[in-house]
């Protein structure tokens, strides 16, 4: 049973979705979601456990041998994402019975967990496979289910949106499937290891940068780096609020693995025919400054976090280019505590959707007092957002810093740091007006017309529970920095040494 | 009793965290409420004298609290300069607290829960940052300062004070996050240690250009201490209620920057390294031409709480000119400073305050022949102004001695003469105030002072201003022991 | 030249034709043709790397011997696969909009959007 740990990793959750279909009742959907959720995170905890014990786990599926058979490869980098995406996509979908049942039909709710489960199962594919082919077959299947996730939004706007997400998103995909097909013609191999060591030989032909630009480009594409990001914000604002903390948890955090994987592990680190370090550095620090300031100016909250977003892949997108130990050390890092405090924002945000029924700046004014543990929540997750000293926010800007001083990229540091200024903007900005607004509505000047206006009520505990477990993380991880520290170290380490 | 200097330290940082959790517990019943924070300030007080006695016989100690990354740790140390901050700002928080029950009832002020649970917020990550072990620590409780006193600054909920409080926290985050955040990292990258060491972190072969850079940016960064053009906050802070303008931006906040400046130069840098730097010249005279331009800025200020927030710009800048002079004269005067000008600047607040909620006044214009109603509050105001210029009987003198020794010593004669002007400066920006206040000449409408029946403040307020205009007068003739403290700054460890 | 690799000019021409649909059309539908191409060029491209010239269909026999690479076949038969499933969602996506908005055109659904 042990033995097959990496495949039930991702059979797990493949097979819940079509159980919930059958099950058909929204409760007993989400309940055995829930189940299935949690069971596949106690395997990733397992895998990881098994990574750090014994090194890297070579599963060969159906017990064909490597280069031709399908191999699951879990090394510590893989496990490590492999658990960040289980355990946020666990906690948010405790949360998700009580947010969903306002925001979709009560006939679509099983369909959601099917749509849920299925593109948890894609993620979890990714970073699991070892296998190329695998990836786009996995990558299709967690956007697909993604698309119809989008479509649900209560805003019609969330049709376009998923539509919108969809042609950019297929575009990506095919990028990536001409790439491996590039690579493939040319080595004869799909397989990742495999094809690291059979790359090198012939890393002088157009072919190898040919098919390394499709590729970079359609991962971007997923990930939304700067120019390609324009998908991002329709989909995070339209979407219900349960997937949006979903997706930006773990979506975007699988395809910046997806480019490390590609980039260090099968083109090796120092495959430096093409200047792409410069160009991911000032990509990044442009996502960082143009997303941070357009975030600003936004309306809707939802939409400000999902530009934040983008400035944070900036910000693992520079730690990549920075291409030194420490600052792949500063993007895992960052993988990482984003996901804790984007999953602790959106989820807060869909405790507030569930009260106020929108997320619109207007309704935060005075929303500290009549929704004090939320608010609180976003205050400290926000806080994590800027990087702020006990908080994981910190630890990964850090290092990220750091790791420019150290490759003496003096300005980026100085860069990354006032990126962060812009941060504080729209997180204090939020904060004012929850704390210090006075509410839109007066409810208590006409005492009489108010009992039609139920005043806002604190979000549920089975909101709240879920929330408040992200947020200890992204405190307690930022005390106590210990694991992610050294899981990222050693992934970085490995990676470096054993890419080229 | 003999209680440890680790238990001491900490139960100094927690213990107005406590005072907070009380005050808001016990936010139905006012008395109670006051006099929690009475009572929490004085232990504070006791405590830190018991560790002055312990510091004084030359014993140290370390707690550390948490290590967040290998080498970065959250940890607290005794030392000479922390025990001077902690001491003056413990002591003047019972004198505020008492000030402000006086000031906040006779003006009847909202929230009045908020404001003293956030000041004894305050005042921990006050205490927080005078024993910092480390830089870390310390850009920690520095920022914790600031986001604590920022419900106090915008108390009043105008937009006046939104606004004030807006460009409060841009300026004062702003500085840390844009220099001071990178100068750390900085720090780190080259010394790879940001413990307050005697002498300095840097290794010696460490290139001068970098560290007159980062020292640059530390002074620009540590926009506390409200050297220009980073001085905008403070006049910005001035629409906070009298007791915060008193406490925090005459003593706690402006003090926790021209400490940290002191530190970083001292403990990070080296007194000898700061003379060596290349760019120490230029912030001198950044010191100098912040000292003038802010006295000829006051001197043309009505508004006496914007007048007295310029001459703190003013004084500020001579603590800061005192360290950057490097050498042991300007470092005893710049120590010394710290506590005289905190007495004469918290007394002549205290003054502004009583005469704002006796009179309803606030500009300086109105307040003729405001001494012969107010004689007590006009009296110690001409004290405070005499310990701020330097005259004596009053403590400000001592200080202002060594800072001029300072700049005879290193021959900066255009610094000295600028020490000079200034003072001359102070004089006509402050003395005519209560000169005034006593002899209005004609100029003063005499029926507007009739019709109105002026008194003196209330008794809890006028208690505080005599304490501490008694206090400028004390430190004139007994120094000693605060010189003993001051001599005692970067020298041991 | 040309002639010899005629099927690889022709990936790109439906690529970029693809391509310029998708992003040049108003309508919907005609959105989801174009990216329907641009997903056939890559579908040939893998099929005319897999064929070996004079090589046969790779079903053993005794008279061959040289075959076509099955395998980029199988791959493709997979995306072929992933890009109706991607076709099926998008058209029923299309049905929804037309249904919530009343209209396929891109322009007139930003400016309903922008209206309200």
């Amino acid at each position: 049973m042990l033995n097959h740990l990496p495949i039930l990793q991702v059979i797990v959750p493949l097979l819940a979705a079509p159980a919930c279909l059958l099950l058909n009742k929204p409760r007993l959907s989400w309940l055995f979601a829930c189940f299935a959720a949690v069971i596949s995170l106690l395997i990733s905890g397992a895998l990881l456990y098994q990574v750090q014990q014994s090194g890297v786990i070579s599963y060969m599926l159906g017990g064909w041998d490597a280069p031709w058979g399908i191999e699951y490869r879990i090394d510590l980098l893989s496990a490590y994402v492999l658990l960040i995406v289980s355990a946020i996509g666990t906690v948010v979908l405790l949360a998700a019975n009580t947010s969903i049942r306002q925001e979709i039909d009560e006939d679509k709710q099983s369909v959601f967990y099917v749509l849920y489960l299925l593109c948890m199962a894609g993620l979890l594919g990714i970073v699991a496979t070892g296998d190329i082919f695998n990836v786009f077959v996995f990558l299709e299947i967690s956007s697909l289910a993604t698309y119809a996730l989008v479509a649900f939004g209560r805003d019609r706007r969330a049709l376009l949106a998923a539509y919108q997400y969809l042609i950019l998103g297929t575009i990506g995909a095919t990028f990536l499937l001409l790439g491996i097909g590039l690579l493939y013609s040319l080595t004869g191999t799909l397989n990742m290891q495999d094809l690291a060591e059979r790359l090198p030989v012939a890393s002088e032909s157009a072919t190898v940068y040919t098919a390394f630009a499709f590729m970079i480009v359609g991962v971007c594409l997923k990930l939304a780096l700067f120019p390609l990001h324009l998908w991002l914000p329709n989909t995070y604002t339209y979407a219900p609020s349960i997937v949006t903390a979903f997706l930006a948890a773990t979506a975007t955090k699988v395809a910046i693995y997806l480019l490390i994987r590609l980039y260090f592990s099968v083109f090796g680190a120092d495959f430096s025919a093409l200047p792409i370090q410069p160009i991911f550095i000032g990509l990044g620090l442009v996502s960082v400054f143009v997303a941070s300031t357009v975030a600003i100016k936004q309306p809707n909250i939802k939409r400000l976090f999902a530009y934040s977003s983008v400035a944070q892949i900036g910000y693992m997108i520079i730690g990549i280019g920075i291409g030194s130990s420490l600052g792949l050390q500063a993007t895992l890092l960052h993988l990482f505590n984003h996901a804790l405090m984007k999953g602790a924002l959106f989820l807060a945000l869909a405790a507030v959707v569930y009260r106020i029924g929108s997320a619109e700046r207007s309704g935060f004014n005075g929303l500290a007092k009549q929704m004090p543990w939320t608010m609180a929540a976003i205050v400290v997750a926000g806080l994590s957002l800027i990087g702020v000293p006990l908080t994981v926010g910190f630890v990964s800007k850090w290092y990220l810093v750091l790791a420019s001083f150290q490759s003496g990229l003096w300005p980026v540091a100085l860069l990354i740091v006032i990126g962060s200024l812009l941060s504080i903007y729209y997180v204090w900005a939020l904060v004012e007006s929850a704390y210090f607004g006075k509410a839109a509505m007066p409810s208590n000047v006409s005492s009489s017309s108010a009992a039609n206006l139920s005043p806002i009520k604190e979000a549920p505990l089975s909101l709240l529970i879920p929330i408040w477990i992200l947020v200890l993380a992204n405190v307690y991880f930022g005390i106590d920095t210990r694991l992610p520290l050294e899981a990222s170290a050693t992934a970085a380490n490995f990676l470096m040494g054993g890419g080229s | 009793m003999s209680l440890s200097a680790e238990i001491l330290i900490q139960t100094i940082i927690l213990l107005p965290l406590l005072a907070a959790v009380g005050v808001m517990l016990t936010h139905r019943h006012p008395n109670i409420r006051e006099a929690i924070s009475l009572i929490i300030a004085t232990s504070v007080f006791i405590l830190v004298y018991l560790l002055y006695q312990q510091v004084i016989s030359g014993q140290t100690a370390m707690v550390n609290w948490i290590t967040l990354l290998p080498g970065l740790t959250i940890s607290f140390k005794t030392e000479a300069l922390s025990v001077l901050f902690a001491l003056i700002a413990s002591f003047l928080w019972i004198v505020t607290t008492l000030y402000a029950i006086g000031y906040m009832r006779s003006h009847e002020e909202q929230n009045q829960t908020r404001f003293y649970a956030f000041f004894a917020i305050s005042i921990s990550a006050v205490m927080a940052i005078a024993f910092s072990e480390n830089l870390f620590t310390l850009f920690i409780f520095y920022e914790v300062l600031t986001l604590a006193t920022y419900p106090l600054v915008t108390h009043a909920g105008t937009d006046k004070a939104q606004r004030g409080g807006r460009t409060y926290l841009r300026i004062l985050l702003g500085t840390s996050i844009v220099f001071f955040l990178p100068a750390l990292i900085g720090t780190w990258a080259l010394a790879g240690n940001l413990s307050f060491t005697v002498g300095g972190v840097f290794a010696d072969n460490t290139s001068p250009l970098l560290l007159a850079i980062l020292l640059v940016m530390f002074v620009f960064g540590i926009g506390k201490a409200a050297m220009m053009p980073f001085h905008r906050w403070l006049p910005a802070a001035m629409v906070a209620p009298t007791p915060v303008s008193a406490l925090l931006h005459a003593v706690a906040v402006v003090k926790a920057g021209v400490f940290t400046l002191i530190k970083t130069l001292v403990y990070i840098f080296g007194l000898d390294n700061v003379s060596a730097l290349v760019t120490t010249d230029f912030l001198l005279y950044l010191t100098a031409f912040t000292i003038l331009a802010s006295s000829l800025i006051a001197m043309g200020q009505d508004n006496l709480k914007a007048r007295l927030a310029y001459s703190t710009i003013s004084q500020l800048a001579y603590i800061s000119l005192g360290v950057l002079l490097a050498t042991e004269a300007g470092l005893i005067g710049s120590s010394m400073h710290i506590a005289m000008h905190a007495f004469g600047k918290i007394t002549l607040f205290f003054c502004a305050g009583a005469i704002l909620v006796a009179s309803h006044k606030t500009e300086i214009s109105q307040m003729a022949g405001l001494g012969r109603k107010m004689p007590i509050t006009m009296i110690a105001f001409f004290i405070g102004s005499l310990s701020i210029i330097g005259l004596p009987p009053t403590g400000g003198s001592w200080s202002k001695y060594y800072l001029l020794l300072g700049t005879l010593e290193t021959q900066h004669w255009i610094l000295m003469m600028v020490l000079m002007v200034s003072s001359l400066l102070n004089i006509a920006y402050l003395l005519p105030i209560p000169i005034r206040g006593f002899f209005p000449g004609k100029a003063a409408p005499k029926s507007a002072n009739s019709s109105t029946s002026i008194e003196e403040a209330p008794l809890a307020a006028l208690i505080a201003i005599m304490i501490t205009s008694l206090g400028c007068v004390l430190l004139f003739f007994f120094p000693q022991s605060l010189f003993e403290l001051a001599k005692m700054v970067g020298v041991t460890p | 030249m040309f002639y010899d690799l005629y099927n690889y000019w022709m990936v790109i021409v439906l690529m970029m034709i693809g391509l310029y649909i998708v992003i040049s059309r108003n309508n919907l539908i005609k959105k989801l043709i174009g990216l329907n191409i641009f997903q056939t060029s890559v579908f040939i491209f893998y099929i005319s790397v897999g064929k070996v010239d004079g090589g046969t269909a790779p079903i053993f026999s005794s008279t061959e011997t040289l075959y076509s690479n099955p395998l980029p076949h199988v791959l493709i038969l997979t995306a072929i696969v992933v890009g109706i499933a991607t076709m099926a969602l998008a058209l029923a996506l299309v049905v929804r909009i037309k249904r919530a908005y009343g209209t396929v055109e891109d322009a007139e659904l930003q400016e309903l959007d922008n209206r309200c």
